[in-house]
């Protein structure tokens, strides 16, 4: 992802969201968007897994450290998970990890859940036009770009370090 | 001068607590001695920066340096040893992952100077000084090492040959590293000394941890006692075991304590505290919102709890500071 465009031929930011969406679902749902010929915003690069369940939060947070500037998961409504759980266990992963991301000064805007079924093609829509929406509002992210400057500060070392 | 191999010690962001785990080895530390020469150990003997300048490379066999790397001095220190030594070992949580010390790297670095110099309980400051890096009194030049803005690791400096895990490394670890680099029986190149298992593996009280764990609500250690014949997170007291790497025998969860994950994760997991969080999310029952919400609230520091020792070296590194980074440019 970090060689992939993050400004258009203008120069201007565009935003980056990674999709993980469930395979049963909201993956179907996305394909029904597409032969319905909606138009969406197009900043979205999807990834079908079998399960939200799946999604393991090291995928959320290495998305975000690689350059992603938001994150959405997609899985079926509670009771309708193909694997039973699964669903649940992503809801639970979604409340603590953005609760842990806020701390890490990921805004809560940035990562998503959205139950989404197969039949629901006008959702993904909405879901993805308003996360761009509020993405855009938001800025990017940055973060391997800010990591890279800090590192820079072991090159300079002969620097004053504090000014009164 | 003997033909003995010759080993260092060094210590950078730390406690103290590694160099007093070397003790630790009791009567085990004379056959150590027997077998290498300490060249360099400034805890315990009088060594100058210029005395390892003035060593050859790698004239030291072996460097074990523990604590994380905050200033330049540490930054310069590990890399002269890292050329003055044959294998550099990072000794301890610290020089492993950031350790304790790698929990400043929620806050900014403005921050953590303005508590420590200005606004401490115990500081008295009204003219607000500050250190600085180079001052001059008298026509005397003096200064001191730059304070960076986050915590890092020892291989965010430096090439790291080995890793010894552990808040301290347990003495068995430290006698097996030493025993196995004096026999030239070292696995590849970059392993953690210890076993490539989850501490569960080891637990005690393995065989009560349910296959289908379900916790109804977490509790803090010091809100329960803790029974100690059952697996702790089955009580719903937060345990790092299944995230964590073995090698310390469980130790804590043997003394009635839960795992807080000192010796970061096992080789299959890049991020020990989003591998816990999926662990415990999954593993806990409620399924309703606001429930959910409820029970994780038990939960009350997740950065704290599940990076207590591994946040430099965790994916993030560090909590973002948008002040520090240049604003949207749009």
């Amino acid at each position: 992802m970090d060689r992939q465009q993050t400004s258009d031929s203008s120069g201007t930011w565009q935003p980056k969201i990674i999709a993980f969406f469930c395979n049963w679902c909201t993956y179907t749902a996305a394909d029904l968007a597409g032969v319905s010929r909606m138009k969406h915003d197009s900043h979205f690069r999807i990834i079908r897994v079998m399960c939200s369940g799946r999604v393991d939060p090291q995928f959320v947070i290495d998305a975000f450290a690689r350059g992603a500037d938001g994150v959405l998961i997609g899985g079926c409504h509670p009771g309708d998970c193909h694997y039973m759980e699964g669903n649940y266990k992503a809801l639970r992963r979604f409340h603590l990890l953005s609760r842990m991301l806020m701390s890490m000064g990921i805004e809560q805007d940035r990562f998503r859940l959205e139950w989404i079924s197969a039949s629901e093609g006008e959702k993904v829509r909405t879901v993805i036009n308003d996360m761009v929406r509020r993405i855009r509002a938001l800025g990017p992210l940055r973060l391997p770009a800010g990591l890279a400057e800090l590192d820079g500060e072991l090159k300079t070392r002969e620097e004053e370090i504090l000014h009164v | 001068m003997s033909d003995k191999p010759k080993v260092g010690f060094y210590w950078c962001a730390s406690c103290g607590g590694c160099e007093e785990s070397i003790v630790d080895l009791a009567e085990d530390i004379l056959g150590v001695l027997d077998a290498v020469d300490i060249r360099l150990w400034p805890v315990a003997m009088d060594f100058k920066r210029s005395d390892v300048e003035a060593m050859a490379d790698r004239e030291l066999a072996v460097t074990f340096l523990n604590g994380a790397i905050r200033t330049s001095e540490q930054e310069e220190m590990a890399r002269i040893l890292r050329r003055k030594s044959g294998l550099l070992i990072a000794y301890g949580s610290c020089a492993h992952l950031g350790g304790i010390p790698g929990l400043a790297n929620q806050f900014p670095r403005e921050e953590i100077l303005r508590f420590v110099y200005e606004q401490s309980p115990t500081t008295e400051n009204t003219e607000k000084i500050r250190p600085l890096t180079s001052a001059e009194d008298q026509g005397r030049k003096t200064t001191l090492p730059k304070f960076f803005t986050m915590v890092r690791s020892l291989d965010q400096i430096v090439e790291v040959d080995y890793y010894l895990p552990g808040c301290p490394p347990t003495p068995k670890l430290l006698l097996n590293a030493v025993t196995a680099i004096l026999k030239g029986e070292l696995p590849p190149k970059g392993s953690v000394l210890a076993p490539d298992t989850a501490l569960c593996d080891e637990c005690p009280r393995r065989d009560s941890k349910p296959v289908d764990l379900q916790i109804p609500e977490f509790h803090r250690p010091h809100q329960v006692v803790i029974d100690p014949a059952l697996c702790i997170l089955s009580q719903g007291v937060v345990c790092m075991g299944p995230a964590t790497r073995g090698g310390c025998e469980a130790a804590c969860p043997a003394g009635n304590m839960p795992c807080t994950g000192c010796s970061g994760p096992t080789s299959g997991v890049a991020d020990q505290g989003a591998k816990i969080l999926s662990c415990l999310a999954a593993s806990s029952s409620p399924k309703e919102e606001d429930e959910i919400r409820r029970v994780l609230e038990g939960i009350p520091d997740p950065v704290g709890t599940f990076y207590r020792y591994a946040l430099p070296t965790s994916i993030l590194r560090r909590k973002r500071m948008p002040a520090e980074t240049p604003q949207a440019h749009q």
